[in-house]
């Protein structure tokens, strides 16, 4: 057997879907369920553009295998905002003008989320270390780093 | 204070108050222009879709009954094609159609691009497209490539520039003959032009010279790095029509190329640019579109390929290698006497590295009466190398202004004041031949030396480096349209795939002429079936260019509106002026009518002569240089070598900045670029002639962790060649750099770098070697 | 290729067994998904361990610590009392890759993948570390960490069996342990260099008990037994971090590659040998004081 179907959560929603088992996540979150918010930059773990979470935890969805979903809960970019509200994130990403061509763009608001839902006062090391695995070649960083400050800052009501 | 060459400075020098004089600047170079929407700070219209992955890349796109597309790369760096046998893949159940080079037209315009994007007869790199597959999924393209029997023929190859100079390399093209030499040599050579520029006696200016530095520098050839790989999605039908879906700086380039490689006309072939992830130059040429196009050509379905990363690296194209000499005579007050630099630029597989944009730009921030700059484009066995921004200027700058540090240092004047000394100022000749009219380079250095990062303490094993750059920007052929929709809102149509935040300008300039608010425009990239053509998104011309065409085609609406209002008040149109978005009578004689917004305009048009819309169509002449300063602090670890970035200073004339962020964005994006290049990035071959390091885990481009944050100033000197003063600003941030880091690890680590990338072993060694001496 | 979530031990043994094609062991699958996608690996069957409970859990008792094959490394370094006894140990692991990699990649598919450049490897050899190792029928035993790797991706491990936990044994007292490693970025590199200390003091300060071993600069990793010898019976004075130095230079024997020169990594393995060895002291000398 080498399809298999799956039974998982994406985005808070129950997810069926049938794939090949070497199939990775990220290709199962675009090319089955049209998910194209997570982007393929590498696939190797090197630039987390297809990062997504997996029962909370960041990781890359080029990393894992679409059958590891069973049981488990997805979170994508595409489940970021809050029904029609940018996520405080999302809104700090725009207002810092944080993204030139926007390709890392989804990678890097679901690693600053993942970050700050776990420790929602990083200081400006702390964000560059945990960011070190989303690769942008177009900001050099510095729009990007202000922006989670921001948004972290705003997000603890300061 | 030194006395100083231009007069306009010692407003700047005199007080640390860069705004007032920018302020002033402006206003003498404008007419005291007050912007109400150039120089905010909008959101940009893309913004939304790209913070909540809406938003459509070159991979995001998808056709019912689509195919994969997979290309076949040679495993070697040079070989004869002896034979294709696809009869096996063609077999396969589930392949759609397998092509070759005999599938496309051997009598293209540009032989070049055709023998690249698919070897005919020859391999000349490692990941040189030899064959490609449709097939109805990847598994199945895998499998097929497989499949494929080439017989190859290995011939011995060259990855180095020097080595592939030598009288008994290997050659790649039997018919290359150097090109630019005084008579046509009867032998075929790697070296297929050689560039000179300059002016003047440089052994008279030796001669006065009261010191003479002269070091040898040598670069690795470096990827643009963007995120997101080539991708691109053609449909092409049963009656020859097809449309190409694709990730591109230029998506007119990417038609006319196609319809000539594939010998289509071109009003039968539509191309979409989708967001782009990143181009840097690397998007600038065609790879996979025309094969995506034969393979949908030859079934009629559909075909998407995208490249891996391992493809990217391999087989799209990186930025030359650079092997150079300089040499620079000063007297011992700090005036260049001479320059002189003579550079091979390694370009891959064919002719075309920016070696003649080396020459040019190497000097240009120097006033000089004697000046020679040679350079060599040279071909190697190695991917066909693509523009990386700024191409030439980063490398050969590199060499200059690391020669330059040495002088103020062996002199011992600052730095900063050296180059004051010798700066260039508007009236002076270029190195490379033009008079410049307005610069802002001596601005910028006046900036620098007021800026507190300047001024500031240093640790130890710490040191400072400073580099000016130079960047000629590119104006080309442009076509843009707007169109008045009926409530007074306003559409923009480009031509030019937004890089980097251009449609937010380009909104701004529009609302700033209309004189209504940035939310009422919108600006979209059109495709190549709706405008006339426009070159490619490059040479830093889409603000100035795309942006004067959207003032411009403004403009003629705005001509067109004051005409409807004179038909509704039944006056004539020379007594109807437009103000804040409004129709207004132009005086008092005009007759009192109540002024006419947009909205009311438009909702009239219908009743008052028809739509309304704007459009205009030109070569864009006046694109003003533009010259930057870096200053960098790094710390070297003395006993492992290794690199920290401890704080970066950008200062760039831009003219003027429509959106300031992205102004800023350009700067930090282009020193971050440039320190990758300065510190690791690097092409590794071995002696097999295959690339070593064709992932983003070796090809170590910049992390978050590895920068500072990255300050900015932005210097304004107008540019009188557009409406509002724009100069291109995305290229120059990358060209002082390489100098500038290496100036700034030369003084950290107490021994001079001429060699880049500045990795931990090579710092290392500089080191050790000192210790020996 | 067929893929199986064992929910047992057993099951995975049998699965193992009974399987002569290429067989798989996913866990955090950051080293094998990237071999699949590449072409490098195609198994015929792929077993996931994360489905088995007690591969997910760290387990402290009265010998040490059990750490489950699956167990990710960022939830290693989320365990504070590991991470108090064993600072050097959760610190290699803590190195592996990015935030997202963390999530996921674990010590024992990091030993198995059986690179030299290994960031968690020489740790866990310097404090003794063991792996529990099942083989057919579910029977187990132990071997030192160091046992499995053989040269580059080639481990010591029979055809059907696998690795069910790392085993930490209970800390000596007046022990620290440390781990530095070399890479010309900040992050995301693979070590050019690595080096891991354990040192155990009397209530002195004096040391009674020494491992340096290096990662990198040679086919396996290796220990530095003068450094040792060096470090044993004093207080890791200058000239003794000195000699630590050269002895570990000396005891290189790396290749030239596109990470690094034998030149440059001979060199920086003396380096990090002392830095490392300097850490390490210090956080024995807390332990002391606590």
């Amino acid at each position: 057997m080498t399809v298999v179907q799956v039974a998982t959560k994406i985005n808070g929603d129950e997810v069926e879907f049938i794939c090949d088992s070497s199939e990775t996540m990220l290709d199962v979150l675009r090319d089955r369920l049209h998910l194209t918010g997570s982007k393929e930059g590498c696939s190797s773990g090197d630039c987390g553009a297809c990062s997504i979470t997996l029962d909370g935890r960041l990781v890359c969805s080029c990393l894992m295998l679409g059958v590891e979903a069973e049981g488990h809960e997805i979170g994508t970019i595409e489940g970021v905002a809050d029904g029609a509200k940018l996520h405080i994130i999302q809104q700090k990403i725009l207002d810092h003008a944080a993204l030139q061509c926007g390709i890392c763009t989804p990678g890097i608001i679901v690693a600053a989320k993942a970050l700050l839902d776990k420790n929602p006062n990083p200081n400006e090391s702390e964000i560059r270390f945990w960011l070190a695995g989303n690769l942008c070649r177009c900001t050099g960083y510095d729009k990007i780093i202000r922006a989670i400050m921001d948004a972290a800052r705003e997000m603890r009501g300061d | 204070m030194q006395p100083v060459k231009c007069g306009v400075i010692n407003n700047m020098a005199s007080g640390a108050d860069t705004k007032t004089v920018k302020e002033d600047i402006n206003n003498r170079m404008t007419g005291k222009r007050e912007f109400k929407v150039v120089g905010t700070r909008p959101l940009r219209p893309d913004g939304t879709d790209k913070v909540t992955g809406r938003a459509r890349f070159g991979a995001d796109a998808n056709l019912p009954g689509q195919l994969v597309g997979k290309v076949l790369r040679s495993p070697h760096p040079h070989a004869i094609i002896k034979s294709i046998d696809i009869t096996d893949a063609l077999k396969l159940a589930g392949v759609k159609a397998v092509i070759t080079s005999a599938d496309f037209n051997k009598n293209a315009k540009d032989q070049n691009v055709l023998a690249n994007i698919m070897a005919r007869g020859k391999v000349l790199y490692e990941g040189h497209a030899v064959a490609a597959v449709a097939a109805i999924n990847i598994k199945i393209a895998m499998a097929a490539l497989k499949l494929i029997k080439i017989d190859y023929q290995i011939l011995p190859h060259v990855t180095d520039v020097d080595k592939a100079m030598l009288e008994d390399a290997p050659i790649l093209h039997d018919d290359m003959f150097t090109g630019g030499l005084d008579k046509i040599p009867n032998k075929p050579s790697n070296i297929a032009y050689r560039h000179e520029f300059g002016h003047g006696d440089i052994d008279a200016g030796f001669n006065a010279a009261d010191i003479i530095i002269e070091r040898n520098f040598k670069t690795a050839a470096t990827h643009q790095g963007y995120i997101e790989p080539h991708s691109c999605l053609a449909s092409s039908s049963e009656d020859g029509q097809a449309e190409i879906w694709v990730c591109t700086q230029g998506h007119f380039m990417v038609r006319n190329l196609c319809a000539s490689l594939l010998d289509m006309d071109i009003s039968k072939l539509r191309v979409i640019a989708s967001e782009i992830g990143g181009g840097f130059g690397g998007k600038t040429t065609v790879f996979i579109e025309p094969v995506a196009l034969a393979l949908s050509r030859k079934c009629a379905k559909p075909v998407k390929i995208t490249m891996t990363r391992e493809e990217v690296f391999k087989a799209s194209g990186p930025t030359s290698s650079m092997s150079a000499v300089v040499k620079i005579g000063a007297t011992k007050d700090g005036r260049i006497t001479a320059g002189f630099a003579k550079m091979n630029f390694q370009g891959g597989a064919f002719k075309g590295a920016p070696a003649d944009f080396g020459a040019m730009s190497a000097f240009a921030c120097y006033a000089l009466e004697n000046v020679k700059t040679i350079a060599f484009d040279v071909v190697t066995n190695r991917p066909k190398g693509a523009a990386y921004r700024a191409p030439g200027a980063p490398m050969a700058t590199y060499g200059v202004e690391s020669v330059v540090d040495e002088l103020a240092i062996k002199l011992n004047i600052d730095p900063i004041e050296f180059r004051l000394k010798n700066a260039v100022c508007a009236g002076d000749q270029s190195s490379y031949g033009p008079k410049f009219s307005d610069i802002g380079l001596v601005e910028t250095l006046n900036a620098a030396k007021a800026h507190d990062h300047y001024n500031a303490p240093l640790g130890k094993n710490q040191g400072r480096g400073i580099a000016c750059g130079f960047w000629f920007n590119f104006g080309g052929a442009t076509c843009t349209t707007l169109n008045v929709n009926a409530d007074g809102t306003v559409t923009v149509a480009v031509g030019t795939p937004d890089i980097g935040g251009s449609r937010a300008s380009i909104c701004q300039m529009t609302a700033e002429e209309f004189g209504i608010p940035y939310e009422n425009i919108r600006a979209i990239i059109a495709d190549t079936s709706s405008l006339g053509y426009n070159d490619t998104t490059e040479g830093s011309r889409v603000t100035f260019s795309s942006g004067m065409a959207a003032i411009m085609a403004a403009r003629k609406a705005i001509n067109e509106m004051c005409k409807r209002a004179a038909k509704f008040w039944d006056i004539h149109v020379d007594a109807v002026k437009w103000e804040d978005g409004f129709a207004k009578p132009s005086g008092a004689n005009a007759g009192d009518f109540t002024p006419l917004s947009m909205a009311e305009i438009a909702a009239k048009a219908n009743y008052t002569g028809g739509p309304i819309a704007g459009h205009h169509e030109y070569n864009a002449d006046g694109a003003g240089v533009s010259f930057g300063t870096h200053i960098v602090d790094t710390m070297v670890d003395q006993e492992t070598g290794k690199v920290d970035i401890l704080r970066y200073t950008v200062i760039q004339d831009a003219g003027k900045a429509i959106h300031p962020s992205y102004v800023e964005g350009q700067f930090q994006g282009g020193a971050a670029q440039g320190i990758g290049w300065a510190l690791n990035e690097e092409y590794i071959y071995g002696e097999d002639g295959k690339l070593q390091n064709a992932s983003f885990l070796d090809y170590r481009i910049p992390v978050a962790s590895d920068l500072p944050m990255i300050d900015t100033v932005i210097v304004e000197v107008p540019n009188s060649g557009h409406p509002y003063g724009v100069r291109g600003v995305g290229e120059t941030g990358i060209v002082p750099p390489l100098a500038e880091v290496a100036n700034s690890v030369s003084a950290a680590a107490g021994v001079r770098l001429t060699k880049l990338p500045m990795s931990p072993p090579v710092i290392l060694k500089a080191i050790d070697g000192l210790k020996n001496d | 290729m067929r893929y199986e979530a064992p929910v047992t031990v057993n099951e995975l043994a049998n699965l193992l067994s009974s399987n002569d094609g290429i067989v798989k062991i996913l866990a955090g699958g950051t080293d094998i998904l990237v071999q699949m996608r590449s072409g490098a690996i195609e198994p015929d069957l792929l077993v996931d361990i994360k489905g088995i409970d007690a591969m997910n859990i760290i387990t402290k008792n009265k010998d040490g610590y059990q750490i489950g094959a699956s167990v990710s490394c960022a939830a290693l370094n989320e365990n504070v009392e590991l991470k108090q006894d064993y600072a050097g140990v959760c610190e290699g692991a803590g190195l592996i890759g990015s935030a997202q990699v963390q999530g996921r990649a674990t010590m024992v598919g990091n030993l198995c993948n059986a690179s030299p450049a290994a960031d968690s490897v020489p740790c866990l050899v310097a404090v003794g570390a063991t792996v529990t190792v099942v083989g057919n029928d579910g029977a187990t035993r132990q071997t030192a960490v160091e046992n499995i790797p053989q040269s580059p991706g080639l481990t010591s491990l029979g055809k059907h069996e696998f690795i069910s936990s790392i085993n930490l044994p209970k800390k000596p007292i007046n022990t620290g342990d440390a781990y530095l490693r070399f890479i010309p970025r900040s992050e995301m590199d693979i070590a050019v260099v690595g080096c891991a200390v354990c040192i155990t003091l009397d209530d002195e300060g004096v040391c009674t008990d020494a491992k340096l071993f290096l990662g990198a600069v040679a086919e396996k990793i290796i220990i530095v037994k003068d450094a040792v010898k060096a470090m044993v019976g004093t207080m890791l004075d200058d000239e003794v971090v000195d000699n630590l130095e050269k002895s570990a230079s000396k005891a290189c024997s790396p290749i030239n590659d596109k990470r690094g020169t034998i030149e440059f990594r001979t060199k920086v393995a003396g380096v990090l040998a002392k830095r490392a060895a300097i850490i390490a002291y210090k956080r024995a000398m807390n332990k002391m004081k606590q």
